[in-house]
């Protein structure tokens, strides 16, 4: 077996794809899911499984897989992740699950990401998620936020009996994953789906409603929830801090993602809130974020689109499966390249200037630190979207007495996940700085478990 | 979905709307703003609180474009998709001993909440009203029972004095020591130039800022503007801002960038 090569996945072909925003991994059949689960060798302390962040059983799933019980294996799936359909598509696995599958030594690991896809899939279509609306007891919780955090944090909360609502700032539900992560990686589909199979569940859905600013958390506790769980992520774009971030025509990776993403809006097609784009793209940063944002450029029809890194390819944080795919559209990695300036003409972008750089030493990221060269190099042109990362909003912050944060904005926590204020707790990237989406959802989890010990003692 | 409990036309571009909204109306002050958008794929649009009462919010919008022409279709009694907030920084009222307000057009409703604030705390206002012609000088009404003094000016002279609201503010900052603050609302350009005559008689001017805006609530930085040299989000950090500080020659060109978008987009609601 260990010699077997991995099973492919399907994929849409990159000259195709470029021009649509349908997903590119077209997943497995059942045949295929088979082939690739009989990989594994069912470790008897199987590695892969510590190094999933929420521990899904996964030489479990997939004998289940390969005995036919699917339905099984879903749920074994769903104890430990109650987003398989999505973490089976945007985790990083290769530094997760399957960089620590024992076949990854001598061969390939098995695609845990591929199976956990089409398991989740598999129970999405037969709507396995849905259990009914548990019996209420009648004690009000609040959740701040829809993103994978509260979802995670609502639907175990629920499950437990408490009557649960959450408050979501914009008028969509699911956080980065409906704003962020475009949907040739993410089908909104999926995302919606899950929020629905919530919303059956028996939680409580409120948009347009800005914790803070609609209703402060004092105003939640008067209204008589008992607890809250803040997992308002970390929305707020980092500046590159360089001459000529305010032109016209620099975006920051939030506004281009969201214009085309939430607004919805294509460049071939008329939208109500529209995006601009030109024929040269420049994307600052190495991360899934600027991956989306290259790829995303490609599919509105630019024509060069470049990544600007100052690291080298090792350095590269994105996804690798993001990385090979932005390459087969051509996107071009112009790496250990630090943009110091951009200059525009008639307050519209036209160029960015360039330092070359050359790797260092290792610095406390482990990475090798990039150093300048003195060689410096300008490019023309159209557009650049900065994606050089995110910090956690500050609105509940400044309207809420008494919450202490780090000085970076993150919201300061216990080890039962409580915040400085007694019943308040916090989860996801409000707390760790951008993070993944199964970190976010496993600490909403994790939360939902310290919230209803808290609220058990306090009832008693 | 908010119902929309009371509508009136003040002018041939401008309505009055009651939105029925008890989250946003719940908290909000002077200088808060909402977003409106109209129906299901419609574009975010920032409109400032005009006023409240119970849980009716209060907005006052110039058909400009689309979206604003599109509200404006709707009646009393319908429905809008979405309606959040209150968003920004509610207004500094600071303590002054006589303001000035100044608003052109449309900016006559956002003005209105911070200087009833500043009569209300006892300092004396004074109030320049502008507008294209007299069609466009909205809500003096309101403005009477705690404004000792209502100059209007119109470009064409139909109603107050012909000219800008700046002719009529100069010899008000000339003659009268007493005033101290000036606050003003208004197209960019009148705040530009409201701010620079501020400042060469060494009178304090707030202004407030409207750029384009997506989410309101600090994620996608369309709304960024340079303030002392230093860049701020206007939808966290604003919308009220010292005048003297801001750049607005970048926040206009910031305003124009999509320009040609929104025109396609009105002519085709023309059509
Ligand atoms: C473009 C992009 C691509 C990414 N790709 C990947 C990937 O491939 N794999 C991966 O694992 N991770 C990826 N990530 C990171 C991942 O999406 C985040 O780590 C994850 O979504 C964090 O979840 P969260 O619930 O903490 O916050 P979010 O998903 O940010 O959700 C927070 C929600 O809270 C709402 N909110 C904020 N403030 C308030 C308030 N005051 N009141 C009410 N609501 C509020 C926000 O509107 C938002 O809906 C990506 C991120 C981005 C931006
Ligand atoms: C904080 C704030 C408060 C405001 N308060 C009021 C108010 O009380 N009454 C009022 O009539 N107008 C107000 N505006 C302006 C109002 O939001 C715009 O007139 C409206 O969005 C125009 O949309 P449109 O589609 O009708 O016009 P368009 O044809 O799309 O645009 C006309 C002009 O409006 C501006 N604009 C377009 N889209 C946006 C957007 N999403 N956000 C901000 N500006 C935009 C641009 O400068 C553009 O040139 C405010 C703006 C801000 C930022
Ligand atoms: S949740 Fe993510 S890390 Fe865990 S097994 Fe699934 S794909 Fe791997
Ligand atoms: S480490 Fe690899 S081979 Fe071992 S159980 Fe996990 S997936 Fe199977
Ligand atoms: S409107 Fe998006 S950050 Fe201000």
């Amino acid at each position: 077996m260990i010699k077997t090569p991995r099973t492919k996945m399907r994929e849409q072909d990159s000259q195709e794809r470029i021009d649509n925003f349908l997903e590119v991994a077209l997943g497995y059949s059942l045949e295929e899911a088979r082939q690739e689960a009989m990989r594994c060798i069912d470790c008897k302390n199987p590695k892969c499984v510590l190094a999933c962040p929420v521990r899904v059983k996964i030489p479990e799933f997939m004998k289940l897989l390969l005995e036919d019980a699917l339905d099984e294996s879903f749920h074994t799936i769903y104890e430990d992740n109650i987003l398989p359909s999505i973490c089976g598509r945007v985790c990083p696995q290769e530094s997760q699950c399957e960089g620590a599958c024992i076949l990854g030594i001598k061969s390939e690991p098995v695609s845990i990401g591929a199976l956990e896809r089409f398991v989740g899939d598999y129970g999405m279509e037969k709507g396995l998620a849905n259990t009914g609306k548990p019996e209420s007891n009648g004690i009000k919780v609040a959740v701040v936020g829809s993103g994978p955090a509260g979802l995670a944090n609502a639907a175990s909360l629920r499950k437990k009996g408490y009557d649960v609502t959450i408050f979501e700032a914009l008028h969509d539900y699911g956080g980065v994953l409906k704003y962020g992560i475009p949907d040739f990686r993410l089908p909104k589909e999926i995302v919606t789906n899950e929020i629905d199979n919530l919303k059956d569940l028996g939680v409580k859905f409120v948009k347009n409603a800005v914790i803070g600013k609609s209703l402060t958390i004092d105003q939640l506790f008067e209204d008589n929830y008992q607890s809250i769980f803040i997992g308002s992520g970390a929305g707020l774009p980092s500046a590159l801090g360089v001459p000529g971030e305010n032109l016209n025509g620099v975006y920051y990776a939030n506004e281009f993602l969201t214009r085309v993403n939430l607004m919805k809006s294509r460049t071939k097609e008329f939208s109500k809130t529209p995006i601009k784009l030109g024929d040269n793209i420049a994307v600052v940063g190495g991360g899934n974020v600027a991956m989306d944002a290259a790829r995303t450029a490609k599919r509105l029809g630019a024509k060069n689109v470049f990544i600007l890194y100052r690291r080298g390819r090792e350095g590269l944080p994105a996804r690798l499966e993001e990385i090979h795919h932005a390459e087969e559209e051509g996107i071009d990695f112009r790496l250990l390249t630090n943009p110091i300036e951009i200059i525009g003409e008639n307050r519209i972008v036209k160029q960015v200037r360039c330092e070359h750089m050359k790797l260092g030493e290792p610095d406390s990221s482990g990475r090798r630190r990039p150093l300048p060269t003195g060689e410096y190099s300008t490019y023309d042109i159209d557009n650049i979207i900065i994606s050089i990362g995110q910090k956690p909003n500050p609105i509940l912050k400044d309207n809420t007495l008494g919450l202490e944060t780090q000085p970076w904005g993150g919201i300061i926590t216990d080890e039962f996940q409580m915040t400085s204020i007694p019943g308040v707790f916090a989860g996801g990237d409000v707390v760790t700085g951008a993070a993944t989406v199964i970190l976010a959802m496993g600490a909403g989890k994790d939360a939902a478990h310290h919230m209803h010990e808290y609220l058990q003692t306090k009832q008693q | 979905m908010y119902k929309i409990t009371k509508k009136k036309v003040l002018n041939e571009a401008v309505d009055l709307m009651h939105i029925e909204a008890p989250l946003v109306a719940k908290n909000a002050q002077p200088g808060h703003f909402v977003i409106v958008r109209v129906d299901k794929d419609g574009e975010r649009i920032p409109l400032t609180i005009a006023g409240m009462d119970g849980d009716q919010v209060h907005i006052i919008y110039q058909k400009l474009g689309y979206s604003t022409q599109l509200l404006g279709e709707k009646q009393e009694g319908d429905f809008v998709e979405d309606f959040v907030g209150p968003l920004g920084k509610a207004a500094h009222i600071r303590d002054k001993k006589h303001v000035v307000g100044v608003a052109g057009g449309v900016g006559s409703a956002p003005l209105l909440p911070q200087l009833k604030a500043y009569a209300e705390q006892g300092t004396k206002v004074t109030l320049i009203l502008g507008g294209r012609n007299k069609d466009y000088i909205i809500l003096r009404d309101q403005y009477a029972p705690f404004c000792e003094n209502i100059i209007i000016t119109t470009d064409d002279g139909s109603l107050g004095q012909k000219g800008l609201v700046t002719d009529a503010l100069k010899p008000l900052l000339e003659k009268d020591k007493s005033i101290d603050h000036v606050i003003a609302i208004g197209p960019v350009i009148m705040m530009k130039f409201v701010t620079l005559m501020a400042k060469e008689h060494e009178k304090t001017i707030d202004v407030s800022l409207n750029p384009i805006m997506i989410d309101g609530t600090g994620m996608c930085g369309n709304c960024r503007v340079s303030i002392g040299g230093d860049t701020y989000f206007a939808c966290i950090d604003g919308p009220d801002f010292p005048g003297e500080e801001v750049d607005f020659d970048e926040l206009m060109s910031r305003q124009n960038y999509y320009k040609d978008q929104e025109h396609d987009c009105y002519m085709r609601l023309k059509r």
